[in-house]
Order: C-alpha cells, then structure tokens, then sequence
C-alpha cells in the first residue's frame, strides 16, 4: 500500500546558500580538500492515512500540491518527491 | 478625533516577542486602542481596527523557513481578506516575512550575506512618503532604527523588482547617515539595499527594521515613531 512521500527541497542553483558555503569552510579547515561545493536542503517525510474509499486523487499529485503550496517556496527554492 | 479612538490589532503567533513592544508603543506613547489577536482566535472579521501590526520575533521557530507557517495560519487569512479590503497591515521583522510568505507582498528573505544575526542600529532613507506608513516622514529623510534579524536578505526576481520601481513600493532602503544608499550601508546582503517595501495598492507593508524598538528617546532614537505618527495622521485624515 503506498502511503508515504520522501521530499527533497533545495534551493535553486542560482541562489545563495549561506548554509552551505559555512559547511563548506568547515570541511575545508577540517582537511577535506577534496569538497568543492556544499548545498543543505531539507529532507521531508509526509505518512499518508490508507485510502479506505479508494477514490483519493493519486499521492504524487497530492504530495507535488503540498511541496508547491507549503514546503518550498517556489521563488528560491524547488523540490523533488518520491512516493514508496 | 482622539488617538483612543483608532484601534489597532497587534497579531501574536507562538514565538512572537515583539508584540509587547508593539503594544506599549501604540498605547503608552501615542494613546492608541491597542490590543492582541491571537493566532487561533476566530475572529474572522478584522474590520473593527483601523490598522493591524504584525510584530517581530521568530513565529513557529522559525520552522521550514522564516514567517513560512504562520503565513498559513487562521489570523493570516483574516489578514489576508483585511489587507484586500483596503485594510492596513504593517509587518515588522518576522512580520515582514511573514507577509512575503502569504504572499501579501512580493519577494523572499534569504539568510544575511554575512551569515550572522545582525543586531544593531541602521539608517533608512525614506524614498515614498505617500503611503499610510510614511506620509508623516519628510521626503528623503533618513531614519535610524535597529535591525535584529538573521534572515534579512530581501531578494526578488528581476520582473518583481522592475515591478516594485514602477509602483513606487520601496518604501526605505538602507542606507549611511547622510542618506547614501551604498554597499557599506547594507547589513544583510538585500538587493537595491530594500529595507522596506509596500504591496501595489500601498496599504500593506513590510519593514525589516524596528520602529517599535526606535519611539522613545530613552531607546536611542525617536525615529520609529514616525511610522506610527504617519498611521495615526492617515486614518485620520481619511
């Protein structure tokens, strides 16, 4: 029964990651030479309740509503879902 | 008409800490009809306050991104309906954000570019002075208020801000004591150096500064204040 969405959100290519750039420094000064670039995302798991009417709209379409709508903020950010 | 007689709405989301602030300003220094909205309170119908504020702190922890939670909030659609209305909204800090997360205003706020929280007092030179929020300010004036923010750095996209010239919607930009609007004079990295912006119709704004920490003399600087004055004068003259 599927009923679990995996969420990936990330700030898009061109935009600043502040974040990642201090991770970076760190794995620099910490002799991890071999780092070029770091990004930090956010990881999100949504359980979903089972489809006991089985009439539910698919969760992919559900889940993509959700990452546009609340989890990214589509001016900086974009995201990636994966329903197992 | 007597101060008494605006009443004004002081939103507060778990994590808010400016509230007071905003509260004893309003009422103790210009005698406004202050009060608190709770987040869950259902008051699904703003139109008995003149203004509303939405005050600084760091709303729901600022979990997922800055102001993004309270942006969904019961009280946010009441804002929301308010704001369309014609009704004015003011958004301080975490406010601000959380006016750009509802969508209120246009633009994001980005981690500062020094990647530090910046707490200290800036300039803001005044660019409309034909808004709800400013129409007291001399034009050009140049205002020092403190900033305490982390996420500070405004950022928009080329059309919206092209958009933002064209309605006249920046409102302060950072900038050094004598008003020039210079790299060194911005404390977070925000593009053009915008402090503070407004919606189209002007009747909604966001300010990253604090003009509630900023109406006393005894605080360091009266300037705040005339945000609050130029409110007061407008509802008013209305």
């Amino acid at each position: 029964m599927v009923k679990k969405a995996f969420i990936k959100v990330t700030l898009k290519e061109e935009v600043l990651d502040p974040q990642g750039k201090a991770v970076l420094s760190v794995l620099k000064s910490s002799g991890y030479g071999n780092v070029k670039d770091v990004r930090v995302g956010k990881y999100i798991e949504l359980d979903f309740n089972e489809d006991e009417s089985g009439k539910r709209r698919p969760l992919k379409e559900e889940a993509e509503e959700i990452s546009e709508k609340v989890l990214s903020n589509p001016l900086i950010e974009e995201f990636s879902i994966e329903i197992k | 008409m007597d101060n008494k007689k605006i009443k004004a709405g002081i939103t507060v989301f778990p994590g808010s800490n400016c509230d007071a602030d905003v509260y004893r300003v309003l009422n103790s220094v210009f005698g406004v009809n202050a009060s608190f909205i709770w987040h869950k309170d259902e008051i699904k119908d703003l139109k008995k306050y003149d203004f509303i504020v939405i005050p600084g702190g760091f709303s729901y922890g600022d979990y997922l991104r800055s102001g993004a939670l309270a942006a969904r909030s019961p009280v946010m659609q009441s804002v929301k309906d308010y704001a369309a209305k014609g009704g004015i909204a003011l958004g301080i800090c975490n406010g601000f954000q959380i006016l750009l997360e509802a969508g209120l205003l246009d633009g994001v706020m980005l981690a500062n570019r020094s990647l530090k929280f910046e707490c200290k007092d800036v300039y803001l030179k005044t660019l409309n002075t034909e808004t709800p929020f400013t129409c007291a300010v001399k034009k050009g004036a140049v205002l020092k208020m403190p900033i305490a923010h982390h996420d500070g750095n405004y950022f928009a996209t080329e059309s919206l801000i092209s958009g933002l010239g064209r309605k006249k919607s920046v409102i302060f930009k950072y900038c050094d004591e004598k008003g020039g609007i210079t790299a060194g004079s911005n404390p977070n990295g925000s593009i053009l150096n915008i402090a503070g912006i407004s919606n189209a119709a002007g009747n909604v704004m966001g300010l990253m500064p604090h003009p509630e920490r900023s109406s006393e003399k005894i605080l360091g600087s009266e300037d705040g204040g005339w945000i609050f004055k130029s409110i007061i004068k407008y509802i008013k003259e209305k």
